[in-house]
């Protein structure tokens, strides 16, 4: 008798969506891995030289020492997909079996690797010698993944919410109800589906719940500029689920009831919330869905209060104490956002201590690209924020800040599992709390 | 001497063909592919796309200063290795002999004990290459056939060149013949392995370059 098991796993480390069968899923991923090849895409899958220094650059690597969370391994499917069908030798490959066809196991067994130990966070790209930008190709791979209904449960749910609601978070028929209450604890008017207005501002989805504060604030600063502004059951979650989630149908949806609400109101700029992902979607992916360049210019809330504060068209007080900040990825690192936090907490006279990783090389918070919800992730996800948590405690700074809602979340659930005395606050929320009357 | 003639001869000839033909099919089959078009405004102060793809190549000549001290051997090693095979190739006398026989360009030999030495170097790095890769969990993760034949084809021309020599195991023919047949090998598994990063370095620096400097990015 053997000596090893082959007994599966009470749990599988998979979820499956559908029924359909394994051929089908295996179909449906490669048809839609192929799809994925442009230029950069392929340039990138063939110029790897399998050194493994993104391996270095991988918090999920770092934490674990698991060779399996090298960031360019959690492509393995992918990059069989691309030489048998889409390479300059792919009928070679194919002909002589020299890569053979994937499997449905090792779909599923990729999963993992795909969604819950890669936050697309983009360090890696920032250390590899070819420059392969990795975190992209992983965003691509998950167009496949979901096409195979092979995703985490969690992340399946929030996106069917998301297809039914435009929002995993809410209803848009609620949001009235939910901006009425904000105003009324927070002292502050949400105008809510006003039918012309110059700025649309939306909303990540947790401040659709518990951190309404976010969007009282967002609004106290809106007040002042004189604007006309409003939020719209049109589109009002600028999250983007779809981008994580890998479902573009989705994703095209999400950001077209943004664009198309802003169009119809006559808005000239779309307010995105502190949320990276947004910024990922709207800034830089939304024009493809047009085709063209968009008539309405998208601005992160991160950007928006720096432009206020050096146009002096908002003060703030001088708070003047130590704060460390935390880069969210999708807006520093994948976003060219380092300079704008900087100089909001500048004009808030803080003195700035910097992480020893920080701005396009900071770590990220562990929670990115799903994973923060993706609720089976969280043992790896805690093992990840350790090294977020070391940095931060040896600044010794007094206020710990980010401009991301998602990090925000994850800074809060990693604490508590930590019993780690430390408020994560938001940039947003801090600018609002300290504005010169 | 036909042995040698063969090598010279028809196996170098073909050997070139299929390293000119190879390379050109794989670059073109990966640059003719559509490509996306990105309709997003960039950002204010963005350079031109050409210059943010030129900036990625050659900042990624060093990794930052963050990643230095976890990738330290395989960057220095990388680098003996890299610039060995090129001062060998390029610094040996009987080597610019025949590159001016072919292409009628010329330039001052290294004296041949450097080149020598720098061989052995160079060995010693592809050596140390292989080692990590055998024995670091992730690289042995990574690693398939193809990634350790590339290694193979490398290290042959290295080996059998300093065999040549300094004539050791056999007649000095034979073993110029055996060397010329390694770089033939080498030059028909060129195009398929992941010897082409040496020409697609550039470019898929280049577009990372591209897609990150118009985002504001100093990648």
């Amino acid at each position: 008798m053997s000596a090893v098991s082959t007994a599966r796993p009470a749990h599988p480390a998979y979820d499956q969506q559908g029924e359909q069968s394994d051929e089908t899923r295996v179909d449906a991923a490669m048809r839609s891995f192929v799809r994925e090849f442009g230029v950069t895409a392929a340039l990138h899958m063939e110029s790897c030289v399998r050194c493994g220094m993104c391996a270095e650059a991988c918090h999920f690597y770092v934490a674990t020492g698991e060779a399996k969370h090298t960031p360019i391994h959690k492509l393995e499917p992918f990059r069989r997909a691309y030489l048998r069908e889409a390479g300059p030798f792919a009928p070679l490959v194919r002909g002589l079996g020299i890569v053979k066809k994937l499997r449905i196991d090792e779909l599923q067994k990729w999963q993992e690797l795909i969604y819950d130990s890669c936050t697309m966070c983009g360090r890696c790209t920032m250390v590899c010698p070819m420059g392969i930008d990795i975190a992209e190709l992983v965003k691509e791979a998950r167009h496949g993944m979901f096409k195979a209904g092979l995703v985490p449960d969690r992340l399946a749910l929030m996106d069917r919410a998301a297809q039914k609601w435009g929002s995993p978070a809410t209803p848009g028929e609620d949001l009235p109800d939910i901006l009425a209450e904000a105003a009324k604890q927070y002292g502050v008017d949400i105008p809510c589906d006003l039918p012309q207005a110059d700025i649309l501002v939306t909303a990540a989805p947790a401040e659709l719940g518990e951190h309404t504060k976010a969007l009282a604030s967002a609004a106290k600063i809106l007040k002042r500029l004189g604007v006309k502004w409003t939020m719209h059951q049109g589109g009002f979650d600028a999250s983007n689920i779809g981008f994580n989630n890998g479902d573009l149908a989705l994703q095209e949806r999400l950001t077209r009831a943004i664009i198309d609400t802003a169009l119809k109101i006559g808005a000239k700029t779309v307010l995105l919330p502190e949320c990276g992902h947004a910024y990922g979607a709207a800034r830089w992916e939304a024009a493809k869905w047009y085709g063209k360049a968009l008539p309405v210019r998208i601005v992160h809330m991160t950007e928006f209060l720096a432009e206020l504060i050096e146009s002096k068209r908002i003060q703030v007080k001088n708070v003047g104490e130590t704060v460390t900040f935390h880069d969210p990825c999708q807006i520093v690192r994948r976003g060219g956002l380092q300079a704008a936090p900087r100089t909001v907490l500048a004009a808030l006279g803080m003195d700035l201590i910097e992480m020893k990783d920080h701005g396009v090389t900071g770590y990220c918070c562990g929670g990115g690209g799903g994973v923060v919800s993706n609720v089976r992730a969280s043992p790896l996800r805690h093992k990840v924020f350790e090294i977020k948590r070391q940095q931060i405690e040896a600044t010794a700074a007094k206020h710990f800040v980010t401009s991301c809602g998602q990090c925000q979340i994850t800074f809060e659930q990693g604490a508590k599992f930590a019993h780690w005395e430390r408020k994560t606050e938001s940039l947003l929320e801090l600018v609002a709390d300290n504005l010169v009357d | 001497m036909e042995l040698l003639d063969f090598a010279r001869g028809t196996a170098l000839a073909i050997a070139f063909a299929v390293f000119v033909a190879g390379t050109l099919w794989r670059l073109a089959g990966v640059l003719l592919l559509p490509r996306i078009r990105d309709f997003s405004p960039a950002r204010e102060g963005a350079p031109p796309a050409m210059l943010g793809a030129v900036r990625a190549v050659l900042r990624r000549m060093w990794p930052r200063k963050e990643f230095v001290q976890a990738t330290m051997f395989a960057t220095i090693n990388s680098y003996v290795f890299h610039i060995g095979l090129a001062l060998v190739v390029f610094g040996l006398a009987p080597h610019i002999l025949f590159i001016r026989n072919l292409t009628g360009l010329a330039w001052p030999a290294l004296p041949s004990n450097l080149v020598f030495g720098i061989g052995v170097i160079t060995l010693a790095a592809l050596v140390g290459a292989l080692a990590r890769r055998l024995v670091h969990p992730v690289l042995r993760l990574l690693s398939h056939t193809g990634d350790y034949l590339s290694w193979l084809m490398t290290v042959l021309p290295v080996i059998t060149g300093l065999l040549a020599t300094s004539h050791l195991g056999a007649r000095y023919e034979t073993l110029l013949a055996v060397h010329i047949l390694s770089v033939a090998a080498l030059l028909v598994w060129f195009p398929f392995g992941k010897l082409m990063h040496a020409v697609l370095f550039a470019f898929s620096r280049g577009a990372t370059g591209m897609r990150f400097s118009h985002r504001g990015v100093n990648v």
